[in-house]
């Protein structure tokens, strides 16, 4: 891949000028376009999972997440049709449903990603049914929490347990809607061999499943660490 | 939305009567009805134009008809309550769900985490909690097994999610609905 | 071992077959295995030495005729007769009669021309006909003649150019041109590249793949070992699931006599040409066949799929170009190179060549392992092939395309086999899983029934599929206890369009199909069962009837 050089595309009608390999979230990003994300975080490895992001891309069917999808030379993206608002409305719904999401009584009230995702786009009350999982919380850690139960799938924790703390702690179990973070092999935290308690699965969580107990969230929350450290790797 | 506004609107050009507005408190803390009242001195503009014709703040015992603008607070976790909601929304023109109870169930809803639930959650509260002659009162009216958001019962025109939601927000929708307006929630509503 | 070697290998190998005058094969596939195969094979074995017949009749253990529904089924050449049913009881009468007399046992025949008569085997060609643990019967039917011509006398250009002009697409569902996809990945620039085949039939009812492994495997082989000269790749990959021993043993055993033989390894048929093979198994996750999921699975992490771009052509496998192609794909190669991708072109349709595998089972008269031309009808595979519907009763829908594919109605049985028009009468090609249902089906629980296959088999990775499907199965609960309400049919098409349209990848882009194909086409059913509480077919309200109000 030639190193350095420009390409040039349409997001929403801008002609903007990106280097190569660019990711179309990116893109539009460094030109003032904000496109809604959950499960990705600068800093890590894109993965592609929520769905939120997906744009259009003239000629071609399909939709396209922006946050995997490289920026093509000549490419015209559209990233807030309303087919799209529509998308990410249901997308945000589905995550509402899915498990315990009730704003009053999180520890992330406030601090929320999904939380204010919901409120920006309009997302005012759940259509589909909302379920109730009923997950033990682990708080056999000495500082550590996890509540499965406001788990949105987005896996920034184990992403950034393996490839910034490099520890690979944090991986997932069963499939399906049955799927969830585990410690090592299905331990309780507490019992985690691995785990170097670095606190970067809790700054990082969007919602409030992983928490420090005792601590104030605001405190707690620091979302660009892994971009942070990603950044001063690269310089040196 | 249409039919609901032309109605309002109707109201409003008989000037002689104010438009008959009603609130009602199911499974909820209260929390939503004090955020009515922080609506602090708009209250007075808008007392000039609606009448409160139901309300936990007026003595009234039947739900009365032709009830222009309802809003409730709090899920429906009873029986009786799955009859008021029913009930009320007959009588009412526009039905506002009001808080994070009556959109999303909130607090009262995290029994639904537990199976059997209508049982467990007064054996938790009645019994497991009590030394003395612990017992179920029998007054209380049956339990639903999942506490529900209204509009999973009923037809909801407009949600303003909050613990508790915002007065402005309580004030601007009443007001666009007045003037005769749909209001636009894009952006405004808070959930938590 | 060159190419004079193969020729006289297959030379002695046909001479020693026509020294008997008859050939008894015996299929001892995983359809024909459960009701006593091998004890026929054995009883065959002892008869024919009884009988004092064994000079002139060899007995075979070879893989799957095609009649599931008949077995252990027999085939007894020359003349291609097929004996039904076979028990160890009734050998000694067969072997008496055909072979001794020469009188075919008529009342112990498969009576039934219909079932091969519209079939073209051409991937299935040696299905039933050769021992799959022997490479001397492979080779004695022209097997690896087409490696032996491409390293020989063709360019790696030369082989994709061919496969090309034989307008051969993936028939592992998506359809996508060979040619184009072998060219691709033959122009990466990154090396090394692999090559993986995907024999990972995950949907419920579908045995095609596993069929083709268990009765010949080396047309795999082969397959892999032209797409790798193809393609320059050294190394490669078969992922199969663990949960088909039968064809595991039968790749294994392929594998180690190739490579004994040099057809695998350094220096293939001497030469320079290198390439190894090896199995790997799948854990019985249907989201394990998906392309980049298969990727995961083999570098022996989760399968969970990755979005596309960037595609395996150029990052597959450890981020080196990979070519992904399904076993049918594959075995369907030799033939093209042997006979040219002009001669191929002579069977299906101009923009859908060839030949399609269906695995034809439910409702149905003759269900078993069947390979069609494209073009043919849905109403000739039925009622042609598969002898229409049992028990006099009547024909309500077919699912083509697997647990993923559409429910298709009387009024669309004309619909032709072939990706595009599949597409748009609402199925997919799939897998090749064809299910007929009679009346007695209710296609609001045929749509829940798949739609609860898909929800147990996603990977849980993006929201749509994970999500989504959970809440449509809380719809289709809400219907099918009575609690349904019309509003939830337009809840049920939007949520289903959303996810065809926002999931990641292939699972949860085709997983709405049976609700969507249901809704376009037995709309009434879903009324009656909100409107009137009422199934007709009377599967649904069986439950106890849960609820608040």
């Amino acid at each position: 891949m030639a190193e350095n050089s420009m390409i040039t595309l349409k997001i929403d009608g801008v002609q903007v000028s990106v280097l190569e390999g660019t990711t179309i979230l990116k893109a539009a990003k460094d030109n003032g376009i904000l496109i809604p994300t959950l499960c990705d975080l600068e800093g890590l490895t894109p993965y592609g999972g929520c769905r939120l992001c997906l744009v259009e891309v003239t000629g071609s069917p399909k939709l396209f997440p922006a946050c995997t999808t490289p920026a093509n030379s000549g490419m015209e993206v559209t990233t807030n049709s309303e087919r799209l608002k529509s998308y990410r409305k249901m997308t945000i719904q589905l995550l509402m449903a899915e498990r315990v999401h009730m704003c009053a009584v999180c520890v992330a009230n406030d601090h929320c990603e999904l939380q204010a995702l919901a409120n920006q786009l309009g997302v005012n009350h759940v259509v589909l049914e909302r379920h109730f999982t009923r997950e033990p919380i682990d708080s056999s850690h000495d500082f550590l929490v996890i509540d499965r139960n406001r788990c949105i799938l987005c896996l920034r924790c184990v992403r950034v347990c393996d490839k910034i703390e490099g520890v690979h702690t944090l991986d997932l179990k069963n499939r399906s809607k049955d799927t969830e973070v585990i410690m090592d092999l299905d331990e309780s935290w507490g019992n985690s061999c691995s785990c170097t308690g670095c606190r970067k699965c809790a700054k990082v969580c969007p919602v409030g499943a992983i928490y420090i107990e005792g601590e104030a969230i605001t405190q707690t929350k620091h979302r660009d660490v892994a971009e942070f450290i990603t950044a001063r790797r690269n310089n040196r | 939305m249409s039919t609901t506004n032309t109605v309002i609107a109707d109201c409003n050009s008989s000037s002689s009567s104010k438009v008959r507005v009603a609130t009602v408190w199911l499974s909820g803390c209260a929390g939503c009805h004090m955020s009515f009242l922080d609506q602090d001195e708009r209250i007075v503009d808008l007392a000039k134009r609606i009448q409160v014709v139901y309300s936990p703040l007026v003595d009234v015992k039947e739900f009365p008809e032709d009830v222009e603008v309802t809003l409730i607070e709090g899920s429906v976790a009873n029986e009786e309550q799955l009859e008021v909601l029913k009930d009320v929304r007959a009588k009412s023109r526009v039905l506002i769900s009001l808080g994070d109870c009556a959109v999303t169930g909130n607090v009262t809803a995290l029994r639904n985490s537990w199976e059997n639930s209508d049982k467990e959650v007064l054996e938790r509260a009645y019994k497991s909690s009590e030394d003395l002659q612990a017992a179920v009162p029998n007054m209380v009216p049956k339990l639903l097994i999942r506490a529900k958001p209204l509009h999973e019962v009923v037809k909801v025109d407009f949600y303003i999610p909050g613990c508790p939601p915002s007065a402005d927000l309580i004030n601007y929708v009443l007001t666009e609905l007045l003037a005769g307006k749909t209001p636009n929630m894009e952006g405004k509503a808070k959930y938590g | 071992m060159n190419l004079s070697d193969i020729q006289r290998i297959a030379e002695e190998e046909n001479e020693f077959q026509r020294a008997y005058k008859y050939r008894i094969n015996v299929c001892c596939s995983s359809g024909c295995i459960p009701f006593g195969a091998f004890k026929v094979l054995k009883a065959f074995e002892d008869a024919v030495k009884e009988l004092g017949v064994e000079n002139i009749c060899k007995v075979a253990r070879t893989g799957c005729v095609g009649t599931c529904s008949i077995g252990p089924a027999v085939l007894v050449d020359p003349g291609e007769y097929l004996y039904q049913c076979v028990t160890p009881e009734n050998v000694r009468e067969i072997v008496q009669g055909h072979i001794v007399s020469g009188v075919p046992v008529t009342k112990y025949l498969y009576n039934n021309s219909g079932y091969f008569r519209k079939q073209r085997r051409l991937v299935l060609r040696n299905a039933g006909k050769i021992d799959p643990t022997r490479v001397q019967d492979y080779i004695s039917v022209g097997g690896y003649f087409a490696l032996a011509k491409c390293l020989s006398t063709m360019t790696p250009q030369g082989v994709i150019q061919e496969i090309t002009n034989s307008g051969l697409r993936g028939r592992g569902g998506a359809g996508f041109s060979v040619g184009q996809k072998w060219g691709l990945v033959a122009r990466a620039h990154n090396t090394p590249k692999y090559i993986v085949a995907n024999l990972d039939e995950g949907d419920p009812g579908i045995f095609a793949n596993r069929t083709l492994a268990e009765a010949d495997p080396h047309a795999i082989i082969e397959g892999m070992i032209i797409a790798s000269y193809a393609i320059d790749a050294q190394k490669g990959y078969i992922y199969i699931r663990s949960e088909y021993p039968l064809a595991i043993e039968a790749l294994q055993k392929a594998i180690a006599q190739a490579k004994s033989m040099n057809l695998l390894g350094d220096n293939i048929l001497g030469t320079q040409h290198k390439f190894d093979l090896e199995l790997r198994f799948g854990a019985g996750a249907f989201v394990a066949g998906e392309e980049t999921a298969i990727l995961m699975s083999v570098e022996g992490r989760r399968a969970q799929p990755r979005p596309r771009p960037p595609y395996p052509a150029n990052q597959g496998l450890w981020g080196k170009p990979t070519l992904i192609q399904n076993v049918e794909t594959l075995a369907n190669v030799p033939l093209i190179i042997l006979n040219g991708g002009t001669w191929f072109k002579g069977f299906g349709l101009p923009n859908c060549t060839g030949t399609k595998c269906f695995s034809l089972t439910g409702n149905i008269n003759n269900p078993g392992l069947i390979e069609v031309p494209m073009g043919i009808t849905l109403r000739e595979i039925v009622y042609d092939i598969g002898g229409g519907i049992p028990s006099g009763k009547k024909f309500k829908a077919v699912l083509v395309g697997g647990p993923s594919g559409g429910c298709l109605p009387e009024s669309v049985l004309d619909a032709q086999i072939d990706y595009d028009s599949l597409k748009r009468v609402g199925a997919i090609m799939g897998s090749g899983g064809i299910v007929v249902l009679n009346e007695d089906s209710c296609m609001v629980d045929t749509a829940r029934y798949f739609t609860d296959f898909c929800i147990e088999e996603s990977c849980g990775k993006c929201t749509p599929c994970r999500a989504g499907l959970a809440r449509v199965k809380d719809i289709f609960d809400k219907i099918a206890t009575g609690e349904g309400e019309l509003n939830d049919v337009d809840i049920l098409e939007k949520v289903s369009e959303y996810i065809i349209n926002a999931s990641l990848c292939g699972l949860g882009q085709t997983a709405p199909n049976p609700i969507l194909t249901t809704l376009r086409y037995f709309r009434e059913e879903y009324i009656e069962h909100i409107v009137d509480k009422k199934c007709r077919a009377g599967i649904c309200f069986k439950k106890e009837h849960k609820g608040d109000e």
